[in-house]
């Protein structure tokens, strides 16, 4: 197998995983992945060495901004799903956090997650979102105020009195 | 002022959750954080949330990848030209599991040929009839001649019912279905235990072929050309089984002399 190929199968794993936390949905998840892929296979011959991860990245996310798109045109057809919240079990806090990314704005959830969960850089979000580091920044922040927010809201016995 | 007397900024407290400080600030950001209460507060909450969405979704890499994202599968699928360009509401299909071909509707690169649009339409049109209890045809099976005389009027050329009864399958009947390239005739057989298989057939101007499978999760199909007719063979996704079935289709159509099915 070529070294790109060699690269992409390594970075299933971490894509569905961001998938899974974009899109909460597992087949959708899987969906988005193999579109990716299929995609990255078919850029094959523009592959010149380099890091295939932060590429694989930008795929998936702009086709889950293309979903999204589709799914706003429609939204009567808008379900909301969490396959994996029916789990419970241990995940019990985990659902909370789910509902809260659902409740930012596409850029700032992207963000967020391809930082805490991906663990990529800044410049590499940067470079997957197409903008300046600052504006990944903030995304960032934003992001993690309305979680904050989201989050002390739902559990008001929680909340910090300032 | 030193820097670690200077004033801590937003930016850099997400960068310390984040690992993304320059080394020479950390120092300055613990400290920071000793004597300012409301950011230590904010960052420990950032951490927090980080864990949760860790703890909700980090598990997804260590489950198996399903078969259908394989490299190996996807690279042989695209270097024998069966995706021209996945996108996901196609995909979402049935024929989720190991394809051996799929691609999306519409928004293939180079057009399709017959074959593929019908193999997509033959497959929906099984999805969708298989499970239809009351109304699964138009013509039932036992106005055979009239079925076959009225779909070869509108196909445009005779098409021949394939007698299947022997190896078990009764002609349930048929109907009309508008296909990539004109109208389609559509039959359907059971067997005594209620399993149900589809012929698809309707005009091409393919070249020829042998049977070729084509396998998805819940149902799959054989496929070929006689002629100037294109044929779809559907059923529950058994290959072996399916594969007999199509053979005694192909076997009875490849031998028509007659236009009047057997």
């Amino acid at each position: 197998m070529s070294e790109f190929r060699v690269q992409i199968e390594a970075a299933i794993p971490a894509l569905r995983r961001y998938a899974r936390a974009l899109t909460r949905d597992a087949e959708t998840a899987d969906d988005i992945v193999q579109d990716t892929l299929v995609r990255a296979l078919r850029s094959e011959h523009l592959f010149h060495g380099g890091d295939v991860r932060a590429w694989l990245y930008t795929i998936l996310t702009n086709l889950n901004r293309n979903r999204l798109r589709t799914l706003s045109r429609r939204p009567v057809l808008t379900p909301i799903k969490d396959s994996d919240a029916a789990t419970g079990g241990p995940e019990s806090g985990g659902r909370d956090i789910a509902r809260a990314l659902d409740e930012l704005a596409e850029e700032p959830r992207t963000a967020l997650l391809l930082v805490v969960l991906e663990g990529l850089t800044y410049r590499e979000v940067a470079e997957v979102q197409c903008v300046p580091i600052g504006t990944v920044m903030s995304r960032l922040a934003r992001a993690r105020m309305q979680i904050k927010a989201y989050l002390d809201g739902e559990r008001p016995m929680l909340r910090r009195v300032k | 002022m030193t820097d670690r007397d200077s004033i801590v900024t937003e930016d850099e407290l997400h960068a310390y959750v984040d690992g993304e400080l320059p080394p020479g600030r950390r120092s300055a950001v613990e400290a920071w954080l000793t004597t300012h209460s409301d950011d230590a507060a904010a960052v420990a909450a950032w951490r927090s949330q980080a864990e949760l969405i860790q703890a909700r979704y980090g598990g997804v890499a260590d489950e198996p990848t399903p078969d259908r994202l394989s490299i190996a599968q996807l690279a042989w699928r695209r270097r024998n030209g069966w995706i021209a360009v996945a996108s996901a509401a196609a995909l979402v299909a049935f024929i989720a599991g190991g394809a051996a071909g799929w691609f999306a509707r519409g928004t293939a690169v180079a057009g399709p040929s017959d074959l593929r649009r019908y193999t997509t339409d033959a497959l929906d049109a099984y999805r969708l009839y298989v499970v239809e209890v009351r109304h699964p045809v138009e013509v039932p099976g036992d106005e055979r001649p009239h079925l076959t005389q009225w779909l070869s009027k509108r196909v445009g050329t005779p098409v021949r019912i394939p007698e299947l009864e022997k190896i078990g399958l009764k002609l349930v009947g048929g109907r009309l279905l508008p296909g990539p390239t004109g109208p389609t005739a559509f039959f359907m057989y059971e067997t005594a235990s209620g399993e149900r298989f589809t012929l698809y057939c309707g005009q091409t101007k393919d070249q020829a072929t042998a049977l070729r499978y084509i396998a998805g999760k819940n149902s799959s199909a054989y496929y070929w050309v006689d002629g100037d007719l294109f044929y779809v063979l559907t059923g529950p996704a058994e290959q072996e089984k399916l594969r007999a079935i199509a053979q005694a289709a192909y076997d009875q159509i490849d031998a028509r002399p007659s236009p009047q099915g057997g």
